[in-house]
Formats: C-alpha cells, sequence, structure tokens
C-alpha cells in the first residue's frame, strides 16, 4: 500500500538532523516531545480514526508504561532495557482489563467512559504511596549501552525517534492486511464485518490493546528521557491534547499522528516563548490563543492536515493487480447427506406487538435459485436476517444440511457456506473495492495481527488478494478494483457486495435486491452470472422486486404478504395465483 | 458514625448533587440536539459563579467585554454569510442580538461597577452575560462545524475550554471568591441545619427539571429541538431551523450552566479553573443516565453527590478516585445489557 522509500527518506532525514552544526540543543528537546507525542497519536490514529473508538484515556496507559519502568528501575534497580517489556506488558494487560469493560459500549458512551477512568486513574497515581504520590519518582537511571549513558536530550533522541519510525511501519504493516482490513470495517458498524466472520469485540480489544502499548512505550522512554516521573503529564488534559494531536494531524492515517504531534508541540513552544513579547500581562494568553488557533484550525480543515497535504501530491499510481494465478484453498465442506441446502421450518419474528415474519416455511435445494417476493414491509428482508443470525428468532427453526442452527451467530453461518448481500449498501467507501471484496475471504486466511505487523503474512495475503481479484473479474468489475468502493454507482456497489460474498466460497448465496438500480443491460449480465453460479453448483436465494428479471430467472418462488407465506411454486404458477395479484394489485383477479 | 453525621453528609451530597444533575441535564440537552459534548460547561459554571461575586464586591468583571466581543465576531459572521442577500431588516436584527444588546449589558456592568450591586441585580446580570456568551460561542464556534463528525466537534469543545478557562485566568485572576448567598434564612429540623441556600438549590433545580420536562414535552420549540436531536436533515425538511435549535441548546445550558455557578458560589469557593471538575461531575452522571434520560441523571447525580460527600468523609484522599471509578460498574452493566444494534456512522 505505501512505498518504503519515503520512509527511508526520513528516517535518513531524522537520523542526519542532529549532525546539522549549529543545531540548537532546544530543537532537539523539542523533537524528542514530538516524538513522544507522536507514539501515543499512532495509537489513536488506528483506535479513533480507523476503529473508530474515541479515547481520552490514552495519558492513563503512558503513566503505566513510565511508572512501570520508574519503579522498577528505582526500588529495584531493574535495568531500564529489562523493564521496557515489562512497561509494555503492564499497558497491555490494563488494556485488556479496561477494554474488556468499555470497548463493547457503543457511540458516545465509549469517550466518556474513558474519560472517567484516565480522570480515576490520575487521581490514584498521585494518591497512591509506592508511585510518591504527587511528587511522584525521581533519580531514574538513564538509558544505556555498555558504559554510555543517553543522559543528554541528544543521545536518547535516537531511541525515540526509532521507535517513532519502527512503530509506523508495524501499525502501517497492520492496517494493510487481513487484520487491518477488518479493523478498517469496524467504523461502518459491524454487521457486514460479522456477516463474513470477523469477531468484532476482539478486533476492537485488539486495537485498543495496540494503542495502549504505543502509549506505554512512549510512557517508557519519557521516564528515561526526563529521569523523572509525576502524575501531572499523565491527566485527563494530557489525554484530551493527545487526541487532538491525532484529530489536528488527521485521525485516519498514521503519518498523520505524527504529523499533528510536530504542528502541536512546535505551535505551543512558539507561542510560549513569543506571545509574552507581544502581549503583556499574565501567563496564560499562550491557553487561549492555543484555544483559538485549533478551533480555526478545524473550521478551515475538519479532516485534518495531511489528508489536506496528501492532496497537494501528484495522484497515486495504480494499485497494482493481484497475481491471480494464486488460489486459495476451497472452504471446508461441512459433510451432509442432505439435498436440501436450507430449511426454514414455521419461522417467527416478532417485534413488541408487530409480527414481522409468520411462521414462514420454505426450502432451499442444490443447484437452485429461489426467490423471495412479496410488496414492501411483507418480511423479506427480516427472513434474511433470521437466516444470517443478525436477528435471533421468536419461534420456529432453521436448519442447513439437516443441522439445526437456530440462533447461532453470524460468524457461525458464514462458516457453514451461506453468504449474503445487503439491502442497503454495506462497504466501507474508503477503502477500495479489492479491499472491500477481500474482506469476504477473511475466514479464509489465516495471518494474525502479529503476523501481519512482522509482514510475515504476505503469502497469505497475496492469496485472498487474488480470491478477491478473481470474483472482482467474475462479477464484472475488473477495472474498477482499485477504485475507492464510495466512489462507484449504488448499481455497481450492490455488484461489488455480490463479489465479497463470493470470495466465502459459499454453496448458498442471499442477496437482497440485488437489481435494484441496475441498467437493462447490467440486469441481463446478473441473470447470466447467477444462472452460472447455479449450473457451477451454487443455490441463490434472493429477494427482489423486479418481477421481469425473477419470473425469468428463479426455479421457483416463494410469496410473502404481512409477513405470512401465501403461495409458493413455478414462476409460471405464481403468475396466475389469485392471492399473489391481490396481494399485488389489491382486487380480486 | 453517628446518624446525625450522616445525616449532615446525605444533605450535603444532595446539595452537590442537585448542582450536578443541573449540569448534567445541560450536558444532556446540548449533546441530544447539537452532538457537541459540551466540555466549556464547566466555564459557564465559574464564568457566572464569579461574574457575580465580582459584581457584588463591586468589581468590573470582564466577561461583559467578553461578551461585546464575541457578538461583534458573531455579527460580522452573520453578515458574511448573508453577503449575497443582504437586507436591511436581517441586519437590524443581528446587530440588535449581536451588538446592541451586549453593548447596553455592558453599560449596566459599567453602571453597578464600583458600587456593590445588590444581589438580585448582579444575578440577573450574570445570567445575561453568560447566556450572551452560550449563544455567540455556538454561532461563532459551532455552527461552522455543525455538519463535522462528533470527533471534531469534542476537540474543538476542547479548544473552546482551553480558550474561556485561560480568558477566566485573565478576568478574574488567580484567587478564588466566594459570593454573597441568594437566601440567608436558615432553619433547623432535628439536628439538621437547613441554610436558606440550599433550599434555593432544591427548588431551582426541581423547577428545572419540571420546566425542562414541560418544554420539550409541549412547547413547538422543544419538540423541534427533539426533532432536531433525532434527524437533522428531516428536521430542516420539516422546516425546522436547526441553527436556531443549537442556539436554543446552548442558551439553556449557559443559563443552567451559570445559575449552577451562582448557586455554587456562596458555599464553596470558586477558582478560575474550578469548572472543569464540576462540570465532569456532571458528566458522571449523566453518563449513568445514559446522555438521554433527564430523570435519570438527576437521580444518578443526587448519588454521584452523595458518594461524593461519604467518600470525602471517610476516604478523602480518594473522593475523586472513588466518584470517577463509580462509572466502570455502571458501564459495565450498560455494556452487558447494550443490544446489538447496528450503529450507522460516518
Amino acid at each position: 500500500m505505501n512505498g518504503r522509500l519515503p520512509i527511508l527518506i526520513f528516517a535518513l532525514i531524522m537520523a542526519a538532523i542532529p549532525f546539522i552544526p549549529g543545531m540548537p540543543p532546544f530543537w532537539i528537546v523539542l523533537l524528542d516531545n514530538i516524538g513522544l507525542a507522536a507514539l501515543v497519536a499512532m495509537g489513536l490514529v488506528l483506535l479513533t480514526g480507523v476503529g473508530g473508538l474515541t479515547s481520552f484515556g490514552q495519558a492513563a496507559f503512558v503513566g503505566f508504561g513510565a511508572y512501570t519502568t520508574a519503579v522498577l528501575s528505582t526500588a529495584y534497580g531493574v535495568s531500564p532495557w529489562l523493564t521496557l517489556p515489562l512497561s509494555l506488558l503492564v499497558s497491555g494487560l490494563f488494556a485488556v482489563l479496561l477494554g474488556l469493560i468499555t470497548v463493547r459500549l457503543s457511540g458516545h458512551y465509549l469517550p466518556l467512559g474513558t474519560l472517567a477512568w484516565g480522570l480515576g486513574l490520575f487521581y490514584l497515581f498521585s494518591k497512591l504511596e509506592f508511585l510518591g504520590r504527587n511528587d511522584g519518582i525521581s533519580a531514574i537511571p538513564p538509558l544505556s549501552i555498555g558504559s554510555y549513558k543517553m543522559l543528554d536530550p541528544g543521545s536518547i533522541y535516537y531511541a525515540v525517534w526509532i521507535a517513532v519510525i519502527l512503530s509506523a511501519l508495524v501499525t502501517v504493516n497492520l492496517l494493510d492486511s487481513r487484520t487491518g482490513r477488518a479493523i478498517r470495517a469496524l467504523r461502518r458498524g459491524h454487521i457486514a464485518a460479522e456477516a463474513f466472520g470477523v469477531h468484532t469485540p476482539r478486533a476492537k480489544l485488539l486495537v485498543f490493546i495496540h494503542a495502549a502499548v504505543l502509549a506505554g512505550l512512549s510512557g517508557w522512554l519519557y521516564a528515561h528521557l526526563q529521569r523523572a516521573v509525576n502524575p501531572t503529564p499523565f491527566g485527563a488534559q494530557a489525554g484530551i491534547e493527545y487526541l487532538f494531536i491525532a484529530v489536528v494531524g488527521g485521525a485516519g492515517y498514521v503519518w498523520g499522528g505524527v504529523l499533528g504531534a510536530a504542528i502541536v508541540v512546535i505551535l505551543k513552544e512558539v507561542l510560549q516563548s513569543y506571545l509574552p513579547l507581544i502581549v503583556q500581562g499574565s501567563g496564560q494568553v499562550e491557553t487561549i490563543v492555543f484555544g483559538i488557533m485549533l478551533v480555526l484550525l478545524l473550521q478551515l480543515a475538519p479532516g485534518g492536515l495531511w489528508p489536506w497535504l496528501m492532496s497537494f501530491l501528484p495522484q497515486k499510481a495504480v494499485g497494482k493487480k493481484p497475481d491471480t494465478s494464486l488460489t486459495l484453498p476451497a472452504r471446508e465442506r461441512t459433510p451432509g447427506q442432505s439435498n436440501i441446502l436450507l430449511q426454514v421450518d414455521k419461522a417467527r419474528k416478532q417485534f413488541g406487538g408487530v409480527i414481522a415474519v409468520n411462521n414462514v416455511s420454505f426450502d432451499v435445494q442444490a443447484r437452485e435459485i429461489v426467490a423471495l417476493i412479496g410488496p414492501n414491509g411483507a418480511g423479506k428482508s427480516t427472513t434474511f436476517n433470521l437466516i444470517t443470525g443478525v436477528l435471533s428468532a421468536t419461534a420456529g427453526s432453521i436448519s442447513v444440511l439437516g443441522k439445526k442452527v437456530d440462533n447461532a451467530p453470524p460468524q457461525e453461518i458464514v462458516k457453514l457456506g451461506i453468504s449474503r448481500t445487503f439491502q442497503h449498501v454495506k462497504l466501507v467507501p474508503d477503502m477500495t473495492v479489492l479491499e472491500n471484496v477481500a474482506i469476504g475471504a477473511h475466514l479464509r486466511g489465516h495471518s494474525g495481527p502479529i503476523s501481519s505487523m512482522l509482514r510475515l503474512d504476505r503469502a497469505d495475503e497475496a492469496k485472498l488478494l487474488a480470491e478477491a481479484a478473481r470474483q472482482i473479474e467474475r462479477v464484472g468489475l475488473g477495472d474498477q478494483m482499485h477504485q475507492l468502493a464510495g466512489s462507484l454507482s449504488l448499481g455497481q456497489q450492490r455488484i461489488v457486495e455480490i463479489a465479497r460474498a463470493l470470495c466465502v466460497d459459499p454453496m448458498l448465496l442471499l442477496l437482497d435486491e440485488p437489481a435494484a438500480g441496475l441498467r437493462h443491460m447490467e440486469k441481463q449480465q446478473l441473470a447470466k452470472l447467477l444462472r452460472d453460479l447455479r449450473d457451477g453448483g451454487m443455490s441463490v436465494l434472493l429477494v427482489e422486486h423486479d418481477m421481469g428479471f425473477v419470473m425469468n430467472l428463479a426455479d421457483r418462488i416463494v410469496v410473502l404478504d404481512f409477513g405470512t407465506k401465501i403461495a409458493e411454486g413455478t414462476p409460471a404458477t405464481i403468475k396466475t395465483n389469485p392471492e399473489v395479484i391481490k396481494a399485488y394489485l389489491g382486487v380480486a383477479a | 458514625m453517628n446518624t446525625t453525621i450522616m445525616l449532615f453528609l446525605v444533605q450535603d451530597g444532595i446539595t452537590n448533587g442537585a448542582i450536578y444533575a443541573l449540569l448534567g441535564l445541560a450536558l444532556v440537552l446540548v449533546f441530544a440536539v447539537t452532538r457537541v459534548i459540551l466540555i466549556p460547561q464547566g466555564e459557564f459554571v465559574t464564568y457566572g459563579a464569579l461574574t457575580y461575586a465580582s459584581l457584588a464586591s463591586g468589581q468590573m468583571p470582564g466577561t461583559a467585554k467578553l461578551a461585546l466581543a464575541m457578538g461583534i465576531v458573531a455579527f460580522a459572521l452573520d453578515l458574511f454569510a448573508a453577503r449575497k442577500a443582504l437586507h436591511g431588516r436581517l441586519i437590524a436584527r443581528s446587530l440588535a442580538a449581536n451588538v446592541v444588546l451586549p453593548a447596553i449589558v455592558l453599560a449596566l456592568t459599567l453602571t453597578y461597577a464600583g458600587q456593590k450591586a445588590p444581589v438580585p441585580v448582579s444575578m440577573a446580570l450574570s445570567l445575561v452575560i453568560v447566556a450572551m456568551i452560550g449563544v455567540y460561542l455556538y454561532r461563532i464556534v459551532f455552527q461552522p462545524l455543525a455538519h463535522t463528525s462528533v470527533l471534531v466537534l469534542l476537540i474543538a469543545s476542547v479548544g473552546v475550554h482551553l480558550a474561556l478557562q485561560g480568558l477566566g485566568l485573565l478576568f478574574f485572576g488567580a484567587e478564588g471568591q466566594r459570593g454573597p448567598a441568594v437566601l440567608t434564612t436558615a432553619f433547623t429540623a432535628g439536628s439538621l441545619r437547613f441554610t436558606g441556600q440550599s433550599i434555593t438549590v432544591y427548588g431551582i433545580t426541581i423547577a428545572f427539571i419540571v420546566g425542562l420536562w414541560l418544554f420539550f414535552g409541549w412547547t413547538r420549540y422543544g419538540k423541534a429541538l427533539r426533532a432536531t436531536a433525532v434527524n437533522r436533515l428531516g428536521a430542516r425538511l420539516a422546516g425546522i431551523r436547526t441553527s436556531l435549535s443549537g442556539q436554543i441548546a446552548f442558551l439553556l445550558a449557559s443559563v443552567i450552566g451559570a445559575l449552577s455557578g451562582i448557586l455554587v458560589v456562596p458555599i464553596t469557593t470558586l477558582y478560575y479553573d474550578s469548572g472543569f471538575l464540576i462540570g465532569l461531575k456532571g458528566f458522571v452522571a449523566a453518563i449513568i443516565g445514559g446522555l438521554v434520560s433527564y430523570p435519570l441523571t438527576a437521580v444518578a447525580a443526587l448519588v454521584v453527590g452523595i458518594v461524593e460527600a461519604f467518600s470525602s468523609f471517610y476516604a478523602s484522599n480518594y473522593k475523586e478516585v472513588i466518584v470517577f471509578m463509580l462509572l466502570i460498574p455502571v458501564l459495565l452493566l450498560r455494556s452487558l445489557a447494550a443490544p446489538a444494534v447496528e450503529e450507522e456512522k460516518d
């Protein structure tokens, strides 16, 4: 996704800076501070910008990292290098603990919840005896390699920026992987991701831990840079400040975190040192100006500065097409004796007093296209949601290959080989078509987050992308593969959803109004595709309003009206069924 | 522990809790209508309190000048926004609301500065000044950002908090202030002494809860505000001016904030930066109340106040830790009970 060259150049520039003759030592201090803030902001980019989980509590994790090494290296004389993994571990463990409580919260509970425990932990730091209460801990030993002690800001500079660049690389790698796609899908709601086997609470917890560990790393460095810690930099104000560093830089971009840190740290410094020269009076003027500038900045560039800067660069070259000669092993088939793929038996769904689906029974056999039709509000989409486990049925049962799957979660249903599309398109608009479709193959890959961060997932990843590319070409969108999904027409987005569903390697495909928004020619192509799929051994269950399309395509039709099945049969019999005509036209034939 | 101490702590808790309830209500209101998590709510509290205390002790509060300055900016923004269709009535209306009104208030404040203003006058002036600041704040900062995400609004809210807190130091100095009690009568019931001030706190809190309930349930503007809260675009299509809804929400929030400040400042010394923590405790109550329910928020606020009173008696060192950690079990319960609903976010 990202070229390695710009990062290498950036690393070389950062490495060369201390050697510039006449470089004021104070600038190096500033760069150290920028690096420390950038580490925390990078975690927030992943957590907030990409994952959609806003946290005010990151400063507390910096505190965990800093206090862990402070206590261990002063009271117990443990070497700072040994406390590094422990600092990260402590931050990570607290992230698991707090994450289990908070990441399941929806909407605005989450940021407010993090604000609350962030504050609570700050007061805890300042009250605990063994953390030195408000005075904190001083005389922390410096980092050292052999006899070389990193005592001044210039010598720890390299440790800080090596940490920043490695963390950025690891984070960028993580985002560009199977796990990363699952994370990036979180912000758009969880139903689509779960329909393809993504365990969303686990993905959220993962980004939460990642962000906390980065914050812990920043805290560890901070403790050995300052060689003293006290509670002040880990309070609510700091937590809020990290968040706006991420937002100012551009909350969706890893390098935006670094840019935001640079802007905020430098801006504060400039205001602190030059404002008193211009404005006479008390020392809070810089806070006022800082606050006002922050608001102005947001009004001018609400998306942050990184994307705004990037828009001046020439457009990136089109991504290269995956090597489609690679193949994924087929999905493991559950051995089933039954010829009946799906059996819906007296399924019922009530929402309070409304009966959306009223004891509906039908089945789908192997190599068959079944259409579910009915006027608006007939309960078709609800039936889909019952089958795919998004909703749990009030009564009745649903069996797949003769085995009951009552109330199994969506992640389990997709493992049985049932994949679906949605009536309201659920793609991630700022991901490419290829990446969106690759989410469909989520369960057919196996690389975890660690191997993704270290780039050990490439073989697995290439196969996943190859499968995605193959399905995109199969549905005829090969030319749009590298466009952002949000830039496609609604009809094309529906087709992308079909490609994503095909990536599951399903035995049964559930399509919710696939032809809506398509032109005549496109509908014919879609019909041909679905017939080919059936002839290849797949079954299709579709909801559709276009009668011409359904009558020419379906082998069998089930008609619902007000949640009740009123007819079932071949297109020819349905066309002449008086009940059906009455439901659609309101008069007896 | 004897009953007297317990009753005393409960009473203290309820008085503080009532203030948190008011602030919690304001936060819920602003969030529901504008999606802004109003961190500067605390500054409305301190501005209200310290303006009141300054006036009562014969000093000139800088907030009156700030209101005029913000009004002028708001007027300029109005002119700029309507630059293609400027007509006299619009200019006159904006001028009256944004420049003339704060100028009159400033003039009144100046006449009272130097002589110790009577309590009702100080109260009225400080309420009006903070209310104007609240409304102009929405016009200047949040109305141009109304289309952005909750996160961006939140960060802008932080920026406003920083700026206002800095200005607070500039206006009122680093010393804390206390103001005169609104009601000075007192009576005792059994071993408990009820001051007129605490009775006023209870009375005003209850009045506001009932008032808000009536406003949202029974008036056109109240319903318009609720409609805006549910669906901004839909409300606009139905002819509701969503920017007006935002201004009303900020007006109510700033009045509530200033009023809370005026009620607290005779009981506790307030500093320019006290508002943040007071506001956050209102937050705790609002979260426990789920950011949607007014009565639940009020009950939660009382619980927060009582827990705070008891923990300051038993473990004063850990007072804040306990109050903020109170949220964890609540959040835990909420997350267990949370239904798996789809959220469509942008």
